[in-house]
C-alpha cells in the first residue's frame, strides 16, 4: 500500500495545474469563486478552450477525442479542475450521452453528434423525470407512437436541467406497455428546435431558473433518432446511471469551497478576533475536512479496484455511497458559510436593482457580495440530495446490496 | 406550574389564527410582497384594530397590558402564516426597548403610536464586524453643547427602510469598542439629515436596510435612558428578541411537518403514496420529535424572560436558541428532502417556510454560537449547588 502518486502522475497534476493557471478565463474564475451561476457561454467557452488543448473529453476513446490517460491520471484531471475552481463540464454532454452514443449508437449516430458534443456545439439536456415518475422512473408516461419512419412524441418531463440552452434532449418515452414497466421504454434523441415543444421555466427557491417544463405536442422524432433498440431504452439508462461514476463525489468542489472558507474566515470577524481564530468554528471545518478526506480515500480505493464485498470498482453500491457522502459534505460546507456570512447572509441581491437608496444617490455598503450569495447556494445545494437518485433511493440500492431482494 | 393558557390568551390565539387563516393565505402574502412597501398597511392596520400591536403595552399607552405569553402566542402565528409586516421590528424590539428603557414623556408619546400602527420602528444595532456580540458597538455619539451628535455604519437593520424612528445604539464612551459600559440608545428620526438608509429585500423576502449616520444632531431628549448604560436595556430586548424568533420557528416548524406529512400521505411513487415507506414515516416522527422539544425550549425561553437575574436569562436564551436552531435545521432540510423536486420549487410553500426559518436562525446567532456561550457560562446548571444559608 502506497499513498504516494507516481512522479509521472505527480508531473501531471503540475501539467494540469498550469494549465488551469494559464487558461481559465478570469472573470469565469470569479463567479465560481462567489457562487454565481454561470452563463451558458461561460461553459461553452470553457468547454472549447478546453477542447482546443485536446482535453475536452479525456475518457473517450482516442478516435473520438479521448486522451490514453489512465483512470488515475483521469481522476486527478477532475479534481483538479473542480478545485481550482474551473467550470464542470456539462455532464448530461461529455459524461452521459456521448459515452453511451459511443457505447450504443449507430456509426452515424457517433458521427454527427460525438465532435459537437465534445466542442459543446450542441448544448444536452436530460428527459427523464415526470411529473408522476421521479424515484419511480420507471412509471414514465410521455408516449412515442412509431408512425413509418418517425416517431410522434407526446406527454411532459419536468425538472429538465437547462432545457432553456438546449439544442437537443436525451429522452425516455413509452413505445410499448409490456409486463414489466422497465420494458416498453425506448431511448430517444429529440431536436429542441422541433415544433411541438414548449419549454416553461421553473424557478427554484432562491430565485434562479435552472430546470424546466418540457411539454411535447405531436413531436416528430425521425426513427433514425433511436438509440440502441426499440423497448429496450431501459438499457441505456441504466447505462448512464453506472458510467464515469468515480467523480460522483465532487470531492475537489468540498476542496475548493472549505479552501474558500478558510480564506474568508481569516477576514470576518467576532469579538474582534478573525472567525479563523475561533475555536468552535475551526473544530467545525475541520471536522469536515475529516469527512472529506475519508471520502477521498474511499474515492480512491474504489478508483484503484479494490475489492470491497466481493465487488470491485465502482458498482452500483460504491456509486451510491459516493454519492450520498459527496453530497453530505458539500451541503456541509454551504451551511459552513452561511455560518461565516451570519448577518451579511440576509440581503437579497439577486438583480442590482432592488437596492433602493433614500437619497437616490449611490447606495451605502449592504453586505460582501460573496455573503449575498451563502444562502441562495445553502438553499440550492439541497438539491444534491434529491437529484440524481435521492439520498433514499440510494439508500434502497445499499440496502439491496446487504439484504438482497 | 401551569403551561395553560389564560382564557384571553386563548381567544388570543384564535383570534388570529382565523384572521391570518383568511388574510395571509400563500397567494395574498405574494400580492402583499408586490407591494411598494414589500407588505400591507391594510394587514398592519387590522393587527392594530385588534389590538395586536399593543398586546404588550400598558393599557394607559394603549396596550392591552398583555406580557411574553401573548407575545409568542403572536410569533407562533406569525411563524406560521410567514408574515411579511414588521411586527418583530416595530413592537418586539423597538416597543420593548421603549417600555423598558424611556421615560415616561418619551413613552406616552410614542406608545399609543405604535399601538395604532402609526409609528413603525427599527433597532438599528449591528454593524459591520460586531457579528453577534451585542457589546461591539462602533458608532460614535459626542456631546455638543446640550445636543448630540451621531457617526456611524448600521448593517441588517430590519424593516429599517420604512421606520419612522430608529433606535440607534452608539458608543458615547467606555474603554474599548467592546466594552459593555458607554453604550447608549438613541431615538432617531429617520427623516433627519445626516442619515441615509438603502433598503432591500432579504433571502426570506422580507425587508430590511443598511443605515449610515453622518453628524447626526441630536437633542438631549433623543437619549433613551441614560447615558452610556443602555447595555442592560439592549441586553433584556435581545433576549425577548431571542424568545420571539424562537417562537416564530416553531410556529414554521409546525407549518414544515404537517405540510410534508400531507405531501407524504398524497404522493405516489412505486404504487403506493409516500407515507407507506417506514423509512419515510420514521422520518416524520423524527421532526415531530424536533418540533416538540423547540416548542418546549420556546415556551422556557418565554417564562424565562421575567427572570431579572441576566445571568439566568442568558443561560436560558442560549438553550433555547440552541435546541431551535437544531431543530429548526432538521425539520427544515428534511421538509425539502421529503417533498423532492417539488420542495425546491419558489412556487411551493415548503421552500418559504425552510428560506423564513434559516433566517430567523441568523438573528441573534445561531445553535453553535450560542453552544459556545453556553459552554462558558458553565452550562445550564451551576456546577456547584448554592449551600442553604
Ligand atoms: C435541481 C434539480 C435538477 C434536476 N435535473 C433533472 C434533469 O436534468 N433531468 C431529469 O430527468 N431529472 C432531473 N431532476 C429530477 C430528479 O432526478 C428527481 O427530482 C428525483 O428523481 C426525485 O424525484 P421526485 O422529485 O419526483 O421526488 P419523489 O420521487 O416524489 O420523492 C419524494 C421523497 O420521497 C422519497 N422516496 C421516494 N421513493 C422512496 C422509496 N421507495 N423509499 C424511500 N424514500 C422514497 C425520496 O427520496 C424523496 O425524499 C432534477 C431535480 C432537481 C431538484
Amino acid at each position: 500500500m502506497n499513498l504516494q502518486f507516481t512522479s509521472r502522475e505527480l508531473l501531471f497534476r503540475d501539467e494540469v495545474r498550469d494549465f488551469l493557471l494559464s487558461s481559465v478565463p478570469r472573470d469565469i474564475s470569479r463567479k465560481l469563486r462567489n457562487d454565481h451561476r454561470l452563463s451558458k457561454d461561460d461553459i461553452v467557452r470553457w468547454q472549447q478552450i478546453l477542447n482546443a488543448k485536446g482535453w475536452a473529453v479525456p475518457h473517450w476513446p482516442v478516435e473520438w477525442g479521448g486522451t490514453r490517460w489512465t483512470s488515475v491520471e483521469r481522476y486527478i484531471f477532475r479534481e483538479e479542475m473542480q478545485a481550482f475552481p474551473a467550470p464542470p463540464p456539462l455532464d448530461f454532454a461529455v459524461d452521459m450521452i456521448g459515452p453511451l452514443l459511443i457505447a450504443r449508437g449507430s456509426d452515424e449516430q457517433k458521427r454527427r453528434f460525438l465532435p459537437r458534443i465534445a466542442n459543446l456545439d450542441d448544448w444536452w439536456c436530460q428527459g427523464f423525470s415526470e411529473p408522476g415518475a421521479g424515484s419511480d422512473l420507471a412509471a414514465l408516461k410521455t408516449s412515442a407512437r412509431r408512425d413509418g419512419n418517425k416517431y410522434v412524441l407526446n406527454g411532459q418531463k419536468i425538472w429538465t436541467t437547462m432545457a432553456h440552452y438546449a439544442d437537443w434532449m436525451f429522452c425516455l418515452a413509452r413505445t410499448a406497455h409490456g409486463e414489466k414497466k422497465q420494458s416498453g421504454i425506448s431511448f430517444l434523441l429529440v431536436n429542441m428546435k422541433s415544433a411541438g415543444i414548449t419549454v416553461r421555466p421553473i424557478i427554484t427557491m432562491e430565485g434562479d431558473h435552472e430546470v424546466n417544463e418540457v411539454f411535447f405536442d405531436d413531436v416528430q422524432v425521425p426513427a433514425e433518432n433511436l438509440v440502441g433498440e426499440q423497448d429496450r431504452g431501459w438499457d441505456c439508462a441504466k447505462f448512464l446511471l453506472s458510467n464515469e461514476r468515480t467523480t460522483i463525489a465532487r470531492v475537489g468542489v468540498s476542496k475548493a469551497r472549505i479552501r474558500r472558507i478558510k480564506e474568508l474566515a481569516a477576514s470576518e470577524h467576532r469579538r474582534g478576533q478573525p472567525m479563523i481564530e475561533d475555536r468552535r468554528f475551526r473544530e467545525r471545518l475541520a471536522a469536515l475536512e475529516v469527512e472529506l478526506k475519508a471520502l477521498e480515500m474511499t474515492q480512491l480505493r474504489f478508483l484503484a479496484g479494490e475489492e470491497i464485498d466481493g465487488r470491485t470498482g465502482a458498482s452500483d453500491a460504491t456509486a451510491s455511497l459516493l454519492k450520498i457522502k459527496g453530497a453530505e459534505i458539500q451541503q456541509a460546507t454551504t451551511e459552513l458559510l452561511l455560518e461565516l456570512a451570519g448577518p451579511f447572509a440576509t440581503p437579497f441581491a439577486g438583480d442590482e436593482q432592488q437596492m433602493t437608496d433614500d437619497d437616490g444617490g449611490r447606495g451605502l455598503f449592504v453586505s460582501p457580495e460573496w455573503a449575498t450569495r451563502a444562502a441562495p447556494t445553502y438553499f440550492h445545494w439541497r438539491k444534491m440530495s434529491i437529484y440524481g437518485g435521492s439520498d433514499e433511493i440510494q439508500r434502497n440500492i445499499l440496502a439491496r446490496g446487504i439484504f438482497g431482494g | 406550574m401551569d403551561f395553560r393558557l389564560t382564557e384571553e390568551q386563548r381567544l388570543l390565539k384564535d383570534t388570529l389564527a382565523r384572521l391570518l387563516a383568511e388574510l395571509y393565505t400563500f397567494d395574498r402574502r405574494k400580492c402583499y410582497q408586490l407591494e411598494a412597501d414589500g407588505w400591507s398597511r391594510v394587514v398592519w392596520a387590522r393587527l392594530a384594530d385588534l389590538g395586536i400591536l399593543g398586546s404588550s403595552l400598558p393599557e394607559r399607552f394603549g396596550g392591552t397590558g398583555g406580557g411574553p405569553v401573548e407575545t409568542m402566542i403572536i410569533m407562533n402565528a406569525i411563524g406560521r402564516c410567514l408574515l411579511l409586516e414588521p411586527f418583530f421590528a416595530t413592537v418586539v424590539l423597538g416597543g420593548n426597548l421603549l417600555s423598558l428603557g424611556a421615560n415616561e414623556a418619551q413613552k406616552a408619546q410614542l406608545l399609543p403610536a405604535l399601538a395604532s400602527g402609526k409609528l413603525l420602528l427599527a433597532f438599528a444595532h449591528t454593524e459591520r464586524h460586531s457579528r453577534y456580540d451585542l457589546a461591539n458597538v462602533g458608532t460614535r455619539a459626542r456631546r455638543d453643547g446640550s445636543q448630540w451628535v451621531l457617526n456611524g455604519e448600521k448593517c441588517v437593520v430590519l424593516h429599517g427602510d420604512v421606520a419612522g424612528k430608529l433606535l440607534v445604539s452608539a458608543r458615547s464612551g467606555g474603554t474599548d469598542q467592546y466594552d459593555e459600559d458607554g453604550i447608549s440608545l438613541f431615538l432617531v428620526d429617520a427623516e433627519l439629515s445626516g442619515v441615509r438608509r438603502t433598503g432591500y429585500r432579504t433571502q426570506d423576502g422580507l425587508r430590511a436596510a443598511s443605515v449610515s449616520l453622518t453628524d447626526v444632531r441630536l437633542s438631549s431628549d433623543a437619549l433613551v435612558g441614560s447615558a452610556g448604560a443602555a447595555f442592560p436595556l439592549i441586553e433584556e430586548v435581545a433576549h425577548q428578541g431571542i424568545a420571539a424568533v424562537c417562537a416564530e420557528m416553531v410556529g414554521a416548524m409546525e407549518e414544515m411537518h404537517e405540510q410534508t406529512v400531507e405531501y407524504l400521505k398524497t404522493r405516489v411513487q412505486f404504487g403506493a403514496t409516500l407515507s407507506k415507506f417506514q423509512v419515510l414515516q420514521h422520518r416524520a416522527v423524527d421532526m415531530l420529535m424536533a418540533v416538540e422539544q423547540a416548542r418546549s425550549m420556546a415556551m422556557f425561553a418565554t417564562m424565562m424572560l421575567g427572570e431579572k437575574g441576566s445571568a439566568e436569562r442568558r443561560r436560558a436564551m442560549s438553550a433555547a436558541k440552541i435546541q431551535v436552531g437544531r431543530s429548526s435545521r432538521f425539520v427544515g432540510q428534511q421538509a425539502i428532502q421529503l417533498h423532492g423536486g417539488i420542495g425546491m420549487t419558489m412556487d411551493c410553500k415548503i421552500g418559504h417556510y425552510f428560506k423564513h426559518a434559516t433566517l430567523l436562525d441568523l438573528q441573534f446567532g445561531g445553535a453553535d454560537l450560542h453552544l459556545q456561550e453556553l459552554a462558558e457560562m458553565g452550562g445550564l446548571t451551576p456546577r456547584v449547588l448554592p449551600l442553604p444559608e
